[in-house]
């Protein structure tokens, strides 16, 4: 059965619309990407998985006693609070000094245990993030924006580790993401958000989709060339779900 | 031993520091240091209503600190910035609670003594309420400590590792409220935010780990209420204020520590 499943799912706030009609779901061990420009509802889609926004219709179904790692999108650590890496991996109940070594080292850091949380770079910070959501043996790791801060090749590194990561424990990964190139060769499946779904499918098919370059634009770098090919379809069109997916909806990030 | 004035006030003073360490700590690393202050503010109206009703100062005062801090945490993201909010609540409290004293004729109460504490005139029985609520909020923040500090690091990973940061948050209200109220008789509506945070920070500069600032914290609180007394003995100085004299010097003795060693 899917790991996650989301049906029909509309999150609002006050007389904001967030999300509409949302559905998606994850099979076990494959990396599902979302993209959405500013005010997409990616956020809250999110948040309505992990439970931290109700939704106002719909349902979110998490297989029975299913794990779940979660990677938020940015951590402002107060610096007025001192916290060493391993009190940080060992936050949650009851986890070993041996077993937050082996999720460092699955992270990529294997020698930052002794270190304060403020000390280390915006690389190593975001790897500890991982490193933590992987205790436990996650069957589903979530990750919000993962590499906001982190330069590309940065954040390319930081993909690559994602990928060995579900190559050894063959964790699903729901993601959500800016850098199209990066992610577009990275997913299995790619899903378009705009307060609801444009459009999804493989990273080529959506790189292709006229719901996806009219709210990116075609001009979005060499990486996406990979996917372009010959359609037959017209580009400019008025899609029979006639709002404006260039405006952008702030309040819902 | 109790007998002595001194020993009660010595009590009394460690009894608020053990508190104030911890939760001061959190109000440190949340950003909370004004709602510390303004939950105190508004707890001279507890005050005021607790002598009109006849009950005991602590419970009025708890229940007015609470009922300000639910509020505030209520009407929060409505339009107004959290500190306008506790602004307007916590001046407009004790500017209430000190008009309502005024009313109250036949009494003749010594309003200084709730600014500024009176350590001094410590009862046993204060000594109880003291050390009572001191061991409820230990205790508190003990039970709770790792959701706590998961909820103040992100809400996000504290509702994915299945809290409610809410919950966690109204923990810390309550605990606070309870502190705020035991420490009045110590150091007074005035100063009680200086007894939370000075510690805390104090410790920050020495700590690696949030448990180790806690502690820390806990010691420098009892080590300024111990000095800080002695002083006021010697050179015949308000009592309370002396106390957050001497947190304030080890505040900068230790700062200045820190920065020579690079570590703060």
């Amino acid at each position: 059965m899917s790991l996650l499943s989301v049906e029909d799912l509309s999150v609002t706030y006050g007389a904001h619309r967030a999300l509409h009609n949302v559905n998606l779901s994850v099979e076990p061990g494959e990396i599902v990407t979302i993209v959405g420009p500013n005010g997409s509802g990616k956020t809250s889609l999110f948040k309505a998985i992990i439970g931290s926004a109700e939704p106002s219709s719909g349902k979110v179904r998490l297989k029975p006693n299913l794990r779940v790692g979660y990677v938020p999108q940015r951590l402002h650590i107060d610096p007025t609070l001192p916290i060493t890496v391993d009190r940080f991996m060992r936050l949650a109940a009851r986890v070993g000094r041996g077993e937050a070594a082996r999720a460092l080292e699955a992270a990529g850091v294997p020698d930052v245990s002794g270190q304060q949380m403020s000390q280390l770079s915006g690389g190593q910070f975001q790897r500890v993030l991982l490193a933590r959501a992987l205790i436990g043996a996650p069957e589903l790791l979530l990750l919000d924006e993962a590499t906001q801060g982190l330069d590309q090749p940065g954040s390319a590194a930081f993909y690559r580790q994602i990928e060995a990561v579900r190559r050894e424990t063959g964790c699903a990964i729901l993601m959500i993401s800016h850098e199209l190139h990066v992610v577009m060769s990275a997913s299995d499946r790619v899903v378009c958000l705009n307060g609801h779904i444009c459009c999804e499918g493989t990273p080529a098919v959506v790189a292709s989709a006229p719901e996806y370059r009219a709210l990116f634009g075609t001009g979005t770098g060499g990486a996406l060339a990979l996917y372009r090919h010959d359609h037959d379809h017209d580009h400019d069109h008025d899609h029979e779900h006639g709002h404006d997916h260039t405006g952008s909806r702030e309040a819902a990030e | 031993m109790l007998d002595d004035f001194m020993v009660r006030a010595t009590l009394a003073g460690v009894g608020v520091a053990f508190a104030a360490a911890p939760l001061g700590c959190f109000v440190v690393w949340r950003r909370m240091a004004y709602f510390g202050d303004a939950t105190a503010h508004a707890a001279m109206l507890g005050v005021a209503l607790s002598l009109a009703l006849q009950i005991s100062i602590f419970a009025g005062a708890v229940a007015v600190a609470l009922a300000m801090a639910l509020t505030v945490t209520l009407l929060a993201g409505r339009g107004y910035a959290m500190d306008t909010l506790l602004g307007v609540l916590a001046h407009s409290a004790l500017a209430f609670g000190l008009v309502a004293v005024s009313f109250l004729s036949g009494i003749r109460i010594d309003l200084m003594a709730y600014l500024f504490g009176d350590i001094l005139a410590v009862s046993r029985g204060d000594l109880l309420v003291i050390w009572g609520g001191a061991t409820v909020v230990v205790a508190l923040i003990a039970w709770r400590w790792a959701a706590l500090l998961t909820a103040t690091l992100n809400e996000e990973l504290a509702y994915a590792s299945g809290l409610d940061p809410r919950r966690e948050q109204l923990i810390l209200t309550l605990s606070l409220a309870i502190t705020v109220a035991v420490a009045i008789k110590v150091v007074g509506v005035l100063l009680i935010a200086a007894l939370l945070i000075i510690p805390a920070a104090a410790a920050r500069s020495l700590a690696r780990t949030p448990e180790a600032m806690a502690v820390i914290a806990a010691v420098i609180g009892a080590l300024s209420a111990i000095t800080g007394l002695r002083a006021a003995y010697l050179f015949d100085t308000p009592a309370g204020p002396s106390i957050v004299c001497v947190a304030a010097v080890l505040f900068a003795g230790l700062s200045l520590l820190g920065w020579r060693s690079g570590k703060a």
